[in-house]
């Protein structure tokens, strides 16, 4: 059995018929509202219509001057409609009322994930598939017209922005990045020619990411071709990582699980050759 | 005709400055006007909420968030894409004061 994807949306209602509530009341029972995970809706005293978005229950929240029945229905779209009086309670009382209810609504959940995803600006994407190819996991996807899109945005790993680093046209958003352009802000020339942006998928691998790695790059090549010394790759690839992850805020554990060439590689194939199944399906 | 707003609270991050989000916040509740407010447009647009569609409708609607860009490419992402004429004030890099300016808020109304 699926959960419930309707969500529980309150309604404060200072409208025809409900007592405005106190503005500090008001301040505060919002903030609480929210900081818990409720969308809300001010209806205030020169409202023409009470409409909310959405189409899960509502939850009518008012100092009622007339008695209203403890639950109706919405006149044109169905919707029960939950009637909470709230003469008398402060903000604290007004949220631990809607918790009640929510408990006994068939409502989904309170959201308890940081919303941690790529957002992708399509008028700067140009399709090259980098970020499906380097993501370890499996948020993005190709959609029937064979287009990068983000399929599970739930998989994305909390405060790694490792995506948004590899695309060359500064095109993934992580709206709560902590800087520019990936955060949203708008994008500059200098963001493009900062070498931070051009990092690609065989630099993650341990080759040419900065000028000051690239000579150690080169010998590191030359070395491990003619000895053939595993370890010492491993020991040049983890220092590249360590200097990476220091300069892109790329999670360690990400790096550590870092696939092959190999894994990277098929990784477009195999996305492309599922768009086309859903495709003939 | 009153215009529609709509106010993202960002709540399950700390990247919007909270002195700014609570005095944004007071203004609108101390205003006489109606308004939206999600709890997080991300977290909304994740899910392809339905209510996006409703919020997005209306072509004079403004929209206190973050970047704008973040916010027009979040509403894309859930499937709704904003109409041009959306403003989005972006409460990251403006001060309270200069966010509830430019809202159409009761004259009266604001802090």
């Amino acid at each position: 059995m699926s959960a419930p994807s309707a969500t529980l949306r309150i309604v404060l209602y200072e409208g025809a018929g409900s007592r405005p509530l106190e503005a500090p009341v008001r301040s505060r029972a919002l903030r609480l509202l929210l900081e818990s995970g409720y969308g809300v809706t001010r209806v205030s005293a020169d409202a023409r219509s009470a409409t909310a978005p959405g189409h899960g229950p509502l939850a009518v929240l008012g100092r009622f001057e007339e008695a209203q029945p403890t639950v109706a229905e919405g006149r044109t779209d169905g919707r029960p409609v939950f009637f909470c009086n709230i003469e008398g309670l402060d903000a604290e009382g007004m949220l631990n009322g809607v918790t009640d209810l929510h408990s006994r609504t068939e409502t989904a959940p309170r959201a308890k994930w940081k919303p941690w995803f790529p957002v992708i600006d399509f008028s700067r994407c140009t399709n090259c598939m980098q970020c499906l190819t380097f993501c370890l996991f499996d948020v993005y996807g190709v959609s029937k017209d064979k287009k990068i899109e983000v399929r599970n945005p739930v998989n994305c790993k909390t405060d790694c922005p490792a995506c948004s680093r590899v695309c060359p046209e500064v095109a993934i958003l992580f709206p709560k990045y902590k800087g520019g352009p990936i955060n949203g802000d708008e994008v500059r020339d200098e963001d493009l020619q900062r070498e931070k942006m051009k990092v690609d998928i065989s630099a993650l691998l341990g080759g040419d990411i900065y000028a000051a790695l690239r000579q150690r790059s080169v010998d590191a090549k030359v070395r491990f071709s003619r000895e053939r010394d595993e370890k010492r790759a491993l020991d040049e690839r983890r220092k590249c990582l360590t200097k990476l992850q220091q300069d892109l805020g790329i999670p360690p554990e990400v790096l550590a699980a870092l696939p092959s060439l190999d894994q990277i590689q098929n990784r477009t194939a195999s996305a492309m050759a599922q768009s086309d199944t859903e495709d003939s399906s | 005709m009153p215009r529609s707003i709509l106010y993202c609270h960002c709540a399950y991050a700390q990247v919007v400055p909270a002195e700014t989000k609570s005095a944004v916040l007071d203004g609108l509740s101390a205003s006489g006007v109606s308004f939206e407010a999600v709890p997080d447009l991300c977290e909304m647009s994740a899910r392809r909420d339905p209510a996006l569609a409703q919020l997005a409708s209306s072509n004079d609607a403004t929209i206190v968030a973050c970047y704008p860009r973040a916010v027009r490419w979040l509403f894309n992402a859930a499937g709704v894409p904003l109409p041009e004429e959306v403003r989005v004030l972006n409460m990251r890099v403006a001060d309270p004061a200069t966010v509830l300016a430019d809202l159409p808020l009761d004259t009266e109304a604001k802090p």
